[in-house]
């Protein structure tokens, strides 16, 4: 369908499109439009102001140091797959962003705005959880830090204030022995997950497993760590059976809905496999 | 409000509503119906254009966002003299059925090939994943983009 009138600006800087934010109640931030327009397409969203974050160029840098790597609101999944210090400053990520969407759509889909959107099958919002990152927004009251854990809420609600701007998405520093693993299921690559595990761990000298992290997306309303899935590979040296047993746990974890897509019960199976394949990539076991 | 842009290496400036798509644009006020829509809203890929040399998807652009920038559509991918090798390989092939999904497929062919001359099939078929045909069955369009990979290398590398 054709789009619902609404005004249209273009700032030139975060303080100009905080105020334009800010003037209205339902203004909205505009980043790639990939997730927006088909929403305003819809009719599931119609806001009477969109606030055009495309000259806010301070937004579309990667920075990657000892705190680890930040990722500005703009930055699209394109400049992630063609940074390529990124696959030693942080290889899950680039992992996961390889699922995501199409072609076309990568060249202009943003981190910020799939963070701010908040689909649960989106991978940008399970890496963040997962990673344990921290949400960096603006708003003309100033500025927060949220860490991911508190800032998705349920589908498409996040503890964003709608006169905020997400202008930075920081996730933690990678060690370079850091074991991990990414596997998605979906029915055609580019489309949303119907279950994807994003898993890392660390290893001691004994070649035991620590600091497990283990993330599912697309059966919840919101991406999860799944803490008992965590408990059976830490102090574990990760070996098929671990990752059974993980497996097993992650299923029992969760709780998902059916949708046309596909059953509850079917992404309640599928997210085990996907947390067992995931372990065994991160163990060196598989090449699946 | 007012909108200029480069359209197939020409300055145009036109009147929109905020509202307007760009395919729309293309379409209605430019009267660049080679561009074509499937969904208005970004899954089919039939309205693929090219926005600064990069692939992108008309219906989920405002034309307002194409200020200043440098657009190149289907039309500005042919000739009146004779098929592009890209053209050439699609109807070599026997790519193009009823041409709905065409245009889509020609330019995001071109966008990778311009980018990468030696992609392989693998490649091909994630980066055409995101364009629908309900034709061919994809794999003709496929085999004519993997041999209008040697139009796009440099003079001196090819045999
Ligand atoms: C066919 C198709 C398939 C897709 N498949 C996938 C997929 O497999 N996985 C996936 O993750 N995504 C997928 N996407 C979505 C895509 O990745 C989007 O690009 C992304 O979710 C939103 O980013 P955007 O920059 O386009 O945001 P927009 O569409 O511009 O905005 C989305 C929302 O975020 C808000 N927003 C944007 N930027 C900010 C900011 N800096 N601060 C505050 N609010 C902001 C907007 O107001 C809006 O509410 C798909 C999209 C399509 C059309
Ligand atoms: S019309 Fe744009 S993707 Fe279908
Ligand atoms: S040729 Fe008919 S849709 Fe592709």
């Amino acid at each position: 369908m054709k789009l619902p009138a609404f005004d249209y600006a273009c700032p030139a800087t975060l303080a100009e499109a905080l105020a334009l934010l800010a003037s209205r109640d339902d203004a909205k931030a505009l980043a790639g439009g990939q997730s927006l327009v088909p929403m305003m397409a819809f009719r599931i969203a119609s806001p009477s102001l969109l606030v055009d974050l495309r000259r806010l160029s301070d937004l579309r840098k990667i920075a990657i140091d000892t705190s680890g790597v930040r990722l500005g609101a703009m930055v699209r999944w394109r400049d992630i797959e063609d940074d390529a210090r990124l696959n030693g400053a942080h290889p899950l990520l680039k992992a996961a962003v390889s699922h995501v969407a199409h072609y076309q759509i990568r060249n202009r889909g943003t981190v910020g705005g799939s963070i701010a959107h908040a689909d649960p099958a989106a991978e940008m919002p399970g890496i963040a959880v997962t990673c344990d990152a921290d949400i960096a927004v603006t708003g003309t009251r100033g500025a927060r830090v949220i860490c991911a854990d508190d800032f998705f809420i349920a589908p498409l609600m996040t503890a964003l204030a709608a006169d905020e701007i997400i202008t930075e998405i920081r996730l933690p520093a990678w060690p370079p022995r850091r074991r991990w693993g990414f596997r998605e299921f979906s029915r055609r690559r580019g489309d949303f997950a119907l279950a994807a595990a994003a898993v890392f761990f660390d290893v001691d000298d004994a070649g035991k497993a620590y600091n497990a992290h283990i993330g599912a997306i697309g059966v919840g309303d919101r991406p999860a760590r799944l803490p008992a899935a965590e408990a059976e590979v830490n102090g574990q040296v990760v070996d098929i059976a671990i990752s059974e047993r993980a497996g097993r746990a992650a299923s029992a974890s969760v709780d998902p809905q059916s949708d046309i897509h596909a059953s509850g019960a079917y992404r309640k199976s599928l997210i085990g496999t996907m947390v067992e394949r995931a372990l065994q990539s991160a163990a060196g076991m598989s090449a699946l | 409000m007012p909108l200029s842009f480069e359209v197939n290496g020409k300055q145009v400036t036109v009147e929109v509503e905020p509202r307007m798509t760009l395919v729309d644009c293309l379409r209605h006020k430019l009267r660049l119906t080679g561009t074509h829509v499937g969904c208005e809203h970004g899954v089919c890929g039939a309205c693929t254009i090219l926005l600064d040399g990069e692939a992108v998807r008309a219906c989920l652009i405002l034309a307002v966002q194409a200020e200043g920038c440098k657009i190149v559509t289907i039309e500005g991918l042919s000739n009146d003299e004779a098929l592009t090798p890209l053209q050439a390989s699609f109807r070599r092939h026997h790519a193009v059925q009823c041409g709905f999904c065409t245009p889509g497929m020609i330019t995001t062919a071109h966008a990778l090939l311009s980018e990468e001359p030696d992609c392989d099939a693998d490649r091909v078929r994630e980066v055409l994943s995101g364009n629908i045909c309900r034709c061919t069955g994809y794999i003709s369009i496929v085999e004519a983009v993997l041999d209008a990979r040697s139009a796009y290398r440099p003079p001196e590398s090819q045999p």
